[in-house]
């Protein structure tokens, strides 16, 4: 069974590997969103760090979600997702070996590349690790819920919006958890009650989104 | 004496069993309603510091209620129609979002109209305004997910997911709201119910939340009615009554 999974995880990475666009997309997505918030608000460093931490945020939100779609319709369209639910092994744990893929391409480079344009929104350097660790705890929870929105929609038409409406609200918990990590250090407080939180939202989900991603892909292709 | 709980559970014998419970819900709702209002704007009395505009919690208070409540009952239908794959759950979820989402902006406005005379602002980021106005957010996606899904079971087995995906998360982003605004932004407004709520204001209240009770019951089984007929349009129950009807 854990060779199964390894040979998903591999299989989706070497994919992700062949087309090394994809990737680079969403990151360059992440760092123009952030870049566009300096120029709308102005550049004075005192805004500017107190707004970094929601901003960072949201934008690695959108762009773990633009990236969703790409989760299960190129499986879907080549019909390997259906040799998928039709394998002996559980389908939530080989749709965890997918997550976990789209996590390490979409949801790590982000969380890399995060502290180089904290630093641009001159945050404190306590802070700027703090939204490393928020990151990494956070952002597979962005992936992981974000499946379940990718195979309720898959196949569907206007699915890259809808996902977006069905998604975003679901994240908010995340949200709010991960920049108030963020925020709270760069006031001088202990951010490690956020980030208990966090951890605890990302383990949760951890648990059931495979589990919701399974059925909603049972749903999608029946 | 042996009941077939199951009898209604088809379209075609709840559909005459809907259209004769609509009258009667129909009734209740506005007798309720007239009831309520009468208590709310005349017995009721001013209160000291709100004056009279605090009248309109009669509207927002139950229509909060409502919004929540109702979302509660249509994941209870949607995780019926996946766990027994009954046609007529989904329909009855499929039914109840739009009142839902209804009662949810009701409550938005309400309270924001409520906000400028008493807090001098119409929208405060405050924890229930907030995630009402994701309430709002997730009605609006169940439905959008289920118009977009052209196979009706699909978009019914879609939408239960999403439903039952929705409730767990509601108390958790309930909480994080919550914790998110005492972080942020201290005490200035405190949004709690006066501690002594005179019992008539109190009664008023839950006429109308009854009233709305009722109210939406009749439209979500008018608007099933309507699901129904659509969706079984070519059996032989729906032809027959049209062709009763054209007669």
């Amino acid at each position: 069974m854990n060779q199964t999974w390894l040979t998903v995880l591999r299989r989706d990475l070497l994919l992700a590997l062949r087309r090394r666009s994809d990737i680079a997309t969403t990151l360059f997505f992440f760092v123009i969103v952030s870049s566009l918030f300096p120029l709308g608000i102005g550049p004075e460093p005192a805004v500017l760090s107190s707004i970094a931490p929601g901003v960072l945020w949201v934008a690695a939100l959108l762009a773990g979600m633009i990236s969703l779609s790409r989760l299960f319709a190129a499986d879907s369209a080549d019909g390997s997702l259906e040799q998928m639910l039709l394998a002996p092994q559980p389908l939530a744990w080989l749709v965890s070996a997918k997550i976990f893929a789209h996590w390490l391409v979409c949801g790590l480079p982000v969380v890399l590349l995060a502290p180089l344009i904290g630093l641009q929104y001159a945050m404190p350097n306590d802070a700027l690790w703090v939204l490393v660790y928020s990151l990494l705890l956070g952002t597979p929870t962005l992936s992981l819920i974000g499946a379940i929105g990718a195979a309720l929609t898959l196949g569907v038409r206007g699915s890259g919006l809808l996902v977006a409406l069905l998604v975003l609200p679901l994240y908010i918990p995340t949200l709010i958890f991960g920049a108030g990590a963020v925020a709270a250090s760069a006031h001088g407080m202990s951010a490690e009650a956020h980030l208990s939180l966090l951890a605890a939202v990302s383990l949760l989900s951890l648990v059931l989104a495979p589990l919701a991603t399974a059925a909603a892909l049972r749903i999608s292709v029946e | 004496m042996h009941m077939n709980w199951f009898k209604y559970s088809s379209p075609q014998t709840f559909y005459p069993l809907a259209g004769k419970m609509i009258p009667w819900f129909f009734w209740a709702a506005s007798l309720l309603c007239a009831v309520g209002l009468y208590v709310s704007f005349a017995i009721a009395p001013t209160d000291f510091q709100q004056g009279e505009a605090y009248r309109i919690i009669f509207v927002h208070v139950p229509a909060a209620w409502m919004s929540m409540f109702i979302y509660l009952v249509m994941a209870g239908w949607a995780a019926m129609g996946l766990a027994l794959n009954a046609r007529l759950s989904a329909m009855m979820a499929q039914a109840l979002a739009p009142t839902g989402a209804m009662f949810t902006l009701l409550a938005l406005v309400t309270g924001s109209l409520w906000g400028k005379p008493m807090w001098g602002t119409w929208w405060v980021w405050d924890a229930r305004l907030t995630s009402e106005l994701i309430l709002l957010f997730l009605y609006l996606g169940f439905m959008a997910l289920q118009s977009s899904i052209d196979d009706p079971r699909r978009a019914d087995r879609a939408g239960a997911l999403l439903a039952l995906v929705g409730v767990v998360n509601v108390p958790i982003i309930y909480f994080s709201v919550k914790w998110w605004n005492t972080l942020h932004q201290g005490s200035s407004i405190n949004m709690g119910v006066a501690p002594k709520m005179a019992a008539t204001m109190l009664l008023g209240m839950l006429l109308m939340a009854l009233a709305f009770w009722m109210y939406s019951v009749a439209v979500a089984l008018m608007r099933v009615r309507c699901i129904m007929l659509e969706r079984e349009r070519s059996s032989d129950w729906v032809q027959s009554l049209s062709a009763k009807g054209s007669k």
